[in-house]
């Protein structure tokens, strides 16, 4: 019998999904067949990669090989060259933009090689769907040593020596959640886990539920010990149908294994999870607005005492925690909060994930230990900014967040520095801007979010979001005042400190970051009437200048509403009754004719 | 059963109404249910008629203000029909970056479909979701239940095409 000796890991996430990773698969199979390969070669459909951008992607174990951009045709080609014969195909290896050099090993391609994978160490390694992959990887291990040798004392303070804080965005300390809901009174107990990833931007509990979907159990379940809970939730968001799938699949596994259900692995303890599908609602990322959404009410916040640990999901005490955070604990358990606490700064531990994306040459996942700065985060791992254009801020922490510019980028990621310069932690959604991005535009699209996000219960967040909004609108519109920004400023402060939970207290932070940092735009919208990015649709002319015409014809062609008048060697007319400003006719001309 | 009175609806047939009221069995005893029999109850009839709302509301022995509070609440629920395709444009921060809103106005220019609207012809739906969280591919969209990325205006009306 031939042993395995070649093993594929294809990424199965959303992103290599989408770009044809399973057309790919069957390719490969069929050619493993054909050359009497089967057996020899395996193939492992895994969680995402993390490197999305040029998916789809495959590690050829064990050299750790790493393939990039696969088409079903490369099929043949990889497995009479690579598997057969030993050499690696060039062509589909990364190649390293700065200096054109081949990396034909993942781990020494500069993306990966500067993270540290904690929260993320199964992804890729592991088929999600097979419960024994984790447990080789010394998956449950944390949970049985947290149900037969610890006492939920032990547990909470391994977690408070571990220094992990939320990952969700506030970065309450984990443990000390657990120790008021330890001593709270109450026979019925909850764990949650929120996995309602709502800021738009971020999607790393996506992809540690597609990939590693039993390390959150695996954290609930010593969360119920610690705690002494016998009932978990796991509010997962409807847009994410193949986490919600892996879950159940997970969730089924655990049970067979007696992992989760009654008296788990001997030990006399019993927990039970469910899924519990959200329906579409930013604000139920907010604790107490999800505890009302899995009560089957409007996903409306409560005021805050008492808190959740005290009175939470049916009156009951309650712990909810992030997706990131769960997946950090069991080996937090298994290796000690010493462990853990050994990597970065005095009051941020551990690592963080950031969805890095927006316009920066390497999208996708990366996990960095805190006290990385922002600048190896950008440049670094992502690579920098495409098309040689120049980098303008990196957005953090999504709607609650902010922007960084570029004197600051030497932040070093941690919950306080982080604050100081006017972003947030957030839950990880690193977006990073060019200079063709309008910074007014920006924030009236995270606005525009809240506004249209916000639950309507507390007036100040309601109204005062809104009237943030059309000041922003006007501007974008050519129609700002002077004493705009001052009004924004001012509105921006009530909401920020009259708002009933966090989505209002945290919403005028993009508008007072964007002007603490580019002003100068906010004044070009309203004094010059210009977008300085040249973003704003109805701050452009369109028109066309003749002088700088080179009469190619591109916005001719691109026009969707027949606006445009050209022939062969005449300058192009823009007709500004058809016009619809859908800018497609800027971004086409090469030569900045348009205005 | 007791709650189990029809009333005419175009868009609902006897079959359905019979896997609604075996939905409406199933967790009318569970607390907190709503939101589940909605989006189940949608899922077979795509969108949710009033009188939809009025039934579950009898079914499930809850006030029909609280099940159109919740209904109205939650973008996961329409009360308006659907088209046959209903197409998904990211509205996500990655997305906007990437330019999907000239993928928006393509297709805007090309069916007249507005945001949350949909076409005469109920062939297609469009919507504006929250990130959708495939950054990496932005701008993002989903056809039913087929993800397309990258997707700039140039190509969206070719994609859209293939849907009939």
């Amino acid at each position: 019998m031939n042993q395995t000796r070649i093993q594929l890991m294809l990424c199965g996430g959303t992103g290599c999904h989408s770009t044809g990773c399973e057309k790919v698969r069957i390719a490969l199979l069929q050619e493993i067949e054909k050359q009497g390969l089967a057996g020899e070669v395996e193939i492992t459909i895994t969680g995402c990669n993390g490197f999305c951008a040029v998916g789809p992607v495959m590690v050829v174990l064990p050299e750790g090989i790493f393939y990039q951009k696969i088409q079903p045709e490369d099929a043949a080609e990889l497995v009479e060259s690579h598997f057969l014969r030993g050499t690696l195909v060039q062509r589909l290896l990364y190649k390293n933009p700065a200096n054109k050099k081949i990396i034909p090993k993942m781990d020494d391609i500069p993306f990966f090689s500067s993270q540290v994978f904690r929260a993320m160490r199964n992804k890729g390694l592991i088929d999600p769907e097979v419960i024994d992959e984790y447990i080789a990887r010394d998956g449950y291990f944390g949970a049985a040593k947290a149900l037969t040798e610890m006492s939920p004392d032990d547990i909470i303070n391994e977690m408070m020596t571990s220094g992990l804080r939320g990952r969700g965005g506030a970065g309450f300390p984990a443990g000390m959640k657990w120790k008021f809901a330890k001593e709270a009174k109450g026979d019925v107990k909850y764990v949650l886990c929120n996995a309602d990833e709502g800021d738009p931007g971020a999607f790393m509990d996506r992809s540690i539920l597609e990939s590693d979907p039993h390390s959150v159990l695996e954290g609930m379940i010593i969360a119920a010990k610690a705690i002494n809970s016998h009932k978990g939730y796991i509010y997962c968001r409807s847009e994410y149908p193949l986490a919600v799938k892996r879950l159940g699949i997970a969730i089924d596994q655990a049970k067979d294994y007696g992992l989760l259900g009654e008296d788990i692995l001997g030990s006399g303890f019993d927990f039970d999870v469910e899924v519990y599908q959200g329906a579409g609602a930013f604000v139920c990322g907010e604790e107490t607005a999800l505890m009302r959404s899995i009560e089957g009410k409007r996903g409306m916040p409560i005021p805050r005492p008492p808190f959740p640990a005290q009175k939470g999901l049916w009156g009951k005490p309650t712990i909810l925690n992030n997706v990131e955070t769960l997946a950090n604990v069991a080996q937090i358990i298994l290796n000690g909060g010493k462990w853990y606490a050994s990597i970065g700064t005095a009051t941020s531990k551990g690592t963080k994930v950031f969805a890095l994306s927006g316009d920066v040459c390497n999208i996708g996942l990366v996990e960095v230990p805190m006290g990385t700065t922002l600048k190896t985060l950008v440049y670094d791992i992502g690579g920098g900014i495409p098309d040689k254009r120049k980098f303008k801020a990196v957005q953090l922490g999504g709607p609650s967040g902010g922007c960084v510019p570029e004197r600051y980028l030497d932040t070093p990621i941690d919950y306080e520095e982080i604050s100081k310069v006017g972003a947030i932690m957030g839950s990880g959604g690193a977006i990073v801007m060019d200079n063709t991005t309008c910074m007014v535009d920006m924030a009236r699209y995270f606005m525009d979010f809240i506004q249209d996000e916000s639950c309507g219960k507390c007036t100040p967040c309601r109204e005062g979001t809104k009237h943030i909004l059309t000041l922003l609108e006007n501007m974008c519109k050519g129609k700002g005042k002077p004493g705009d920004i001052e009004q924004l400023l001012e509105l921006s402060d009530v909401v920020k400190k009259s708002s009933l939970c966090g989505l209002g207290q945290t919403a005028p932070n993009p508008v007072l970051s964007t002007l603490k940092y580019f002003r100068d735009e906010y004044e070009a919208h309203i004094f010059d009437k210009t977008c300085p990015a040249k973003i704003c649709p109805d701050l452009v002319k369109f028109q066309v200048e003749s002088d700088k015409c080179k009469m190619c014809g591109l916005c001719f062609k691109s026009c969707p509403a027949d606006a445009i008048t050209w022939k062969k060697k005449e300058v192009a007319v823009i007709d500004k009754t058809k016009c619809i400003k859908c800018m497609s006719c800027y971004d086409k001309c090469k030569f900045d004719a348009i205005l | 059963m007791k709650y189990a009175i029809y009333s005419q609806h175009p868009d609902i047939n006897p079959e359905m109404w019979v896997d609604i009221d075996k939905i409406i069995a199933k967790w009318r005893h569970i607390p907190g249910s709503v939101i589940t029999v909605l989006r189940e109850c949608q899922d077979i009839v795509r969108y949710l008629p009033s009188e939809l709302i009025v039934h579950i509301s009898k079914g499930m022995q809850i006030p029909v203000s609280q099940v159109f509070g919740v209904a109205t609440f939650y973008s996961f629920f329409s009360l308006t029909p659907k088209g046959r395709h209903n197409v998904k444009v990211c509205t996500g921060t990655a997305c906007y970056v990437k330019g999907i809103k000239e993928t928006i106005n393509r297709i805007y220019g090309k069916y007249h479909l507005k945001e949350g609207g949909t076409t005469e012809d109920r062939r297609f739906s469009l919507e504006g979701v929250r990130c959708l969280g495939a950054c990496g591919l932005a701008p993002v969209m989903v056809v039913n239940k087929d993800i397309y990325g990258a997707v700039s205006a140039e190509k969206v009306v070719q994609i859209l095409e293939k849907y009939e």
